[in-house]
């Protein structure tokens, strides 16, 4: 099951398909409008940057395809399926993973402990299952223990569910962290990490649950040049090994380097979509949002 | 106690120096507890079974100079057995509070609601003094003493406390932190009062009597004055659960607990079902609750509503805080501390509460975290281990 994220790789940059659709969505908060009539897609196996300034409504968007928030009218599908309106973890279940802007991990739980939550997503064991571990499965043969008489008794009983999904999550775990390449401090907790650690290991935790679409919140906010160059390096890989990706980022220069797509947000509303270097042409989005000398002058 | 694996990983037989290095390695400040996940395994099991052993011997205990621990050395002094049931009846609650509030990050301010649940439902059901057996003797002809056997009211009281946790937890666990204290809080004094008003079940203010006890091998048994037997009874109740509740602390729902307790938002966006894993918790509390509210009815022979009052809910609440929410061995701690040591000095009984708010404070300021705060550090050790199995076997 781990292998599977890292090897379904056959979608190239927007292979065409849109995997994600964001239909006429709109969003209020009693009289203040967050989102008005947004219309966007996502193509499978793109990496689509959404831009805008302060308050244009992005991690807002996120929050609506995350199922934090429920659309006002308007709808999101997911690779054909109405995901706005259903509980967060449901529409983790059906793909689609998420970072915050705000590291939000699990402060004292290590690194590990972390990323395992993530890959729990994808197991089934529950209350009885782990208490009683009854379910047997039968173990394949890269799964069975070396020791003999380990090994006979888990070839005659089968393994509980419970230890073979605790194996593969430890597995997946070690896997991701490696991929992001924190794995040195694997069992630190988050909050003993330092900054970059810690966003890093939101993305891994984040891919663990093995997503089909993967949502980055502002994830070079506080980098560093060189750690910026570093994780547009990391988001390329991730949308290599067959991932989606959608990227919110303030710095322009990250977002024309790593992205194959734009769409502009201000006050809720898409004012321009396209190639990035069409976009960065656009009089209206540098109206918006480049003429403004406090975002530019960090680019 | 502290790390029981499963029984086909304790075959595979981990050698010795290896887990010592590891937790010696450049970390400061091992204490007892870090030093002892980190054992091997071989080297755990003796020192579990030994605490176990000593455990079982305590009623007994007469060589001085440990006598001393003893409740029952003055006159006046409580039965020493009687109040090491009580301790463990007690660790038991601090167990099944720590679940709820220690792992899951709710607050139960009510929890004394489930306590009574389960001994009222083993009352109400086992004793033939209670309205509900004399009715249903009455209405299907059972004869006079009919009343509910004590093996077939466990699953009775453990289905009602479930089913209580359940049904509270359904409409209340949407509230957060405070508000959901309050409720839970609201949730103990109801169930109180209705032990008190309901007569027509629980007999009121005057209690029901003759609860049933456990099939004794003699009679006699498991008599009130038996303390001993009782005691040896809850123990062995005590380690099952710690056994069981081990194994979900150390599985896919613990770690959904703590995600839940650190952050309820990413892990719900994580794909963790908040609500299913927070009712679960819930009832699973409510469930161990009940199991130590039985036991105590049992032994009192004897159930009536002030029993029950709201105060023993702070009580638990702060047996695991001040143990250390989150650590097992810790609100167990907490637990003993708090039951045992107001009898052993009973003879200054007048400054009890004059010293359990300055053991309070105390606390508070020196070990916010609790006695024994959760560290967590016996994980880490075990990750590492695997780890550096890993590593070696990918390169």
């Amino acid at each position: 099951m781990s292998e599977q994220t890292m090897e379904t790789g056959t979608h190239k940059a927007g292979s065409g398909d849109a995997l994600l659709v964001v239909d006429n969505v709109t969003l209020r908060f009693g009289g203040v409008v967050a989102l008005n009539e947004v219309k966007f897609e996502i193509k499978k196996g793109e990496i689509l940057g959404l831009i805008g300034p302060n308050g244009a409504g992005k991690t807002t968007c996120f929050n609506v395809m995350t199922g934090v928030y429920t659309p006002t009218s308007g709808e999101i599908r997911f690779d054909g399926t109405k995901v706005s309106g259903i509980k967060p973890h449901k529409i983790n279940a059906l793909g689609i993973a998420r970072t915050f802007q705000n590291i939000r991990l699990f402060p004292e739980m290590t690194a590990m402990e972390n990323v395992m939550v993530g890959a729990d997503a994808r197991h089934k064991t529950s209350v009885l299952g782990a208490l009683f571990r009854l379910y047997r499965v039968r173990p394949k043969e890269h799964e069975l223990p070396d020791n003999g008489f380990a090994r006979t008794m888990a070839k005659t009983f089968g393994i509980s569910r419970h230890t073979l999904e605790e194996r593969a999550g430890r597995k997946k775990a070690m896997e991701m962290l490696r991929f992001v390449g924190i794995a040195d401090r694997a069992h630190e907790l988050a909050r003993n990490l330092p900054y970059g650690y810690q966003r890093r290991l939101e993305i891994a935790r984040a891919l663990a649950t093995e997503p089909k679409l993967l949502c980055l919140d502002e994830p070079a906010a506080g980098f560093n040049p060189a750690e910026k160059a570093d994780l547009m390096n990391l988001i390329r890989r991730i949308r290599d090994s067959g991932l989606t990706v959608l990227l919110i980022e303030h710095d322009m220069k990250l977002v024309m380097g790593v992205t194959d797509r734009l769409v502009v947000l201000e006050f809720g509303q898409k004012i321009a979509e396209g190639l990035p270097e069409e976009v960065a042409r656009n009089p209206k989005v540098i109206a918006a949002y480049l003429g403004e000398p406090d975002d530019a002058a960090q680019a | 106690m502290s790390d029981m694996k499963e029984p086909a990983t304790d075959v595979v037989a981990e050698p010795a120096d290896e887990g010592r290095k590891a937790g010696f390695m450049g970390l400061p400040s091992l204490g007892i507890a870090d030093r002892f996940a980190n054992l091997p395994t071989w080297a755990k099991l003796p020192i579990v079974l030994l605490l176990v052993a000593f455990a079982f011997y305590l009623p007994n205990l007469n060589i001085l100079p440990f006598a001393y621990v003893r409740t029952d050395l003055t006159s006046g002094g409580s039965d020493w057995g009687g109040v090491l049931f009580v301790v463990v009846i007690y660790m038991i609650v601090a167990i099944g509070l720590n679940v709820v509030i220690g792992l899951a990050g709710l607050l139960d301010l009510g929890y004394i609601g489930f306590y009574a649940l389960g001994a009222y439902s083993v009352a109400i059901f086992g004793s033939p003094s209670s309205p509900i057996t004399q009715k249903i003797a009455e209405r299907f002809d059972l004869g006079e003493g009919w009343a509910v056997p004590f093996v077939a009211c466990i699953p009775i009281a453990l289905g009602i406390a479930l089913a209580a946790g359940v049904t509270l937890g359904a409409p209340t666990l949407r509230l957060r932190g405070d508000y959901l204290a309050i409720v839970t809080m609201g949730f103990g004094e109801i169930i109180r009062i209705l032990s008190r008003n309901l007569d027509g079940v629980t007999l009121g203010p005057k209690g029901i009597t003759s609860v049933p006890r456990p099939p004794e091998p003699s009679e006699g048994f498991f008599s009130s004055i038996e303390s001993a037997h009782w005691y040896w009874l809850a123990l062995c109740v005590l380690i099952l659960l710690i056994f069981l509740t081990r194994r979900l602390e150390n599985s896919r729902v613990g770690r959904g607990w703590l995600a839940i307790r650190e952050d309820e938002d990413a892990a719900a966006v994580m794909g963790v079902n908040a609500f299913k894993f927070k009712l679960w918790a819930f009832a699973i509390g409510a469930t161990l609750g009940a199991i130590a509210g039985l036991l105590f009815a049992s032994k009192q022979s004897y159930v009536e509503p002030t029993g029950f009052a709201l105060n023993l809910s702070f009580l638990f609440v702060a047996m695991v805080v001040i143990g250390g929410s989150g650590n097992m061995v810790g609100v167990m701690l907490g637990a003993f501390l708090i039951t045992y040591l107001p009898e052993r000095f009973r003879e200054f009984q007048d400054w009890r509460p004059f010293a359990f708010g300055v053991a309070m404070v105390a606390v508070m300021v020196l070990r916010p975290q609790g006695l024994v705060p959760s560290r967590r550090r016996a994980r880490e050790f075990e990750d590492r281990k695997h780890e550096a199995e890993e590593a070696a076997a990918d390169v």
